[in-house]
């Protein structure tokens, strides 16, 4: 066979072939890393105003339980979640909102008028009114709720678990 | 470098030879219809690898299943793609292994010696056929559901024995979850192992007897 100074019909299909599988293999392949790793980079916005009503039906001194349900969705499965606010009208008018999540373990405080304190069932964590530690293995006392009042109707502000 | 290394590798397993053998073999003059088995077995490659990844995601079970697919296609990146392809690969790979049989048919290539081949093929058409009747109940839409509704019930009208496969097929009287299950199961496990088995021995055939050659007006 006579050699010949252009490429030949060999060596052309197998760049063609190596062309086009790579062109198929990055189409595909690119794909499937996003496909792959794209759940880890989605944040799902858990942030609201939860509306807890007109101030006018919380006594000043009396911490009011109040409970609301938030929906989150991991992938195709939706979860209720229950969570609990002890919302506490200050003699000045302001207002506090305390999650009755204690601080310990997660149990859910409850508020005895008799004792003056939330007191939780487990591990007897005892908080002041205000959500202050009064006695108990909580690290820190009860977690606020930013609050804010509109036309004398109360929300709060739930930004995630 | 490369060379060396490839020289250390070929040596103790035989990558030449293998190469030779397999790629390098002799053909006939052929044309462009002895491309589908080629083209059926990418396709095959291209299923099993979209599969694997749609199954990273889908649920088979008629809680979730749905709503498994509706995150592919709208949660994930490039989900609808992989899905896409998966879907209309399904179809096609259909559609050419069917041409491939036609070829092989009408080019009467099932002759001697390659009898043995022609009845691995037909049990490769049957199974990408069970794929496909096996893989269209799993988006669990109403298509899927009466889809499978009616095949089952056509495989039910076999006389004497047609109730048995209709509620073997089923895995009860009714459509349920146990059906999703062995339908997902045989999908993704039972017929792509027969399949892979058997164009491992399909191939065999055509590389150790050669393909045959576009028959002429006095064969």
């Amino acid at each position: 066979m006579p050699v010949s100074p252009h490429m030949s019909r060999r060596e052309f299909v197998s760049i063609i072939t190596a062309a086009a599988g790579t062109v198929m293999g990055a189409l595909i392949g690119i794909p499937a890393i996003g496909y792959l790793i794209s759940p880890a980079f989605q944040k799902t916005a858990t942030e609201a105003w939860i509306p807890v009503g007109p101030l006018a039906n919380f006594t000043a001194g009396t911490p009011t339980l109040f409970n609301f349900n938030r929906t989150t969705v991991d992938g195709w499965v939706q979860t209720i979640n229950s969570y609990g606010v002890y919302i506490v009208k200050q003699e000045d008018g302001s207002v506090l909102a305390l999650s009755n999540k204690c601080t310990h373990l997660s149990c859910r405080v409850n508020w005895r008028p008799e004792e003056n304190a939330y007191v939780c069932p487990c591990h007897d964590a005892r908080f002041g009114i205000n959500g202050s530690i009064i006695s108990g293995p909580q690290p820190r006392p009860l977690d606020q709720y930013a609050t804010k009042i509109e036309d004398d109707n109360l929300s709060i502000h739930f930004v995630g678990s | 470098m490369f060379q060396k290394t490839f020289a250390w590798l070929d040596e103790r397993l035989g990558l030449q030879t293998i190469y030779n053998t397999v790629l390098d073999r002799n053909v006939p003059k052929v044309n462009w219809w002895f491309t589908l088995g080629s083209a059926s077995l990418f396709l095959f490659l291209l299923q099993g690898i979209t599969g694997i990844m749609l199954s990273i995601y889908y649920v088979p079970t008629p809680d979730h299943a749905y709503d498994s697919i509706q995150y592919i296609m709208n949660g994930v990146s490039f989900g609808w793609l992989l899905r896409g392809i998966h879907h209309w690969g399904a179809s096609l790979m259909v559609l050419i292994v069917f041409f491939h049989m036609l070829r092989t048919f009408y080019f009467g290539a099932y002759k001697y010696p390659r009898e043995f081949t022609w009845v691995t093929g037909v049990i490769l058409l049957f199974l990408t056929l069970g794929m496909g009747f096996t893989g269209y109940l799993l988006p669990w839409d109403q298509r899927a559901y009466w889809a499978t509704t009616v095949g089952t019930s056509i495989a039910g009208t076999v006389p004497f024995i047609g109730n048995f496969i209709n509620e073997v097929l089923r895995g009860g009287t009714d459509l349920s979850a146990v059906t999703l299950a062995r339908f997902f199961s045989v999908h993704i496990w039972w017929f792509p192992a027969l399949i892979a088995a058997f164009i491992g021995i399909h191939l065999y055939m055509v590389i150790r007897i050669g393909i045959s050659s576009i028959p002429k007006a006095d064969d």
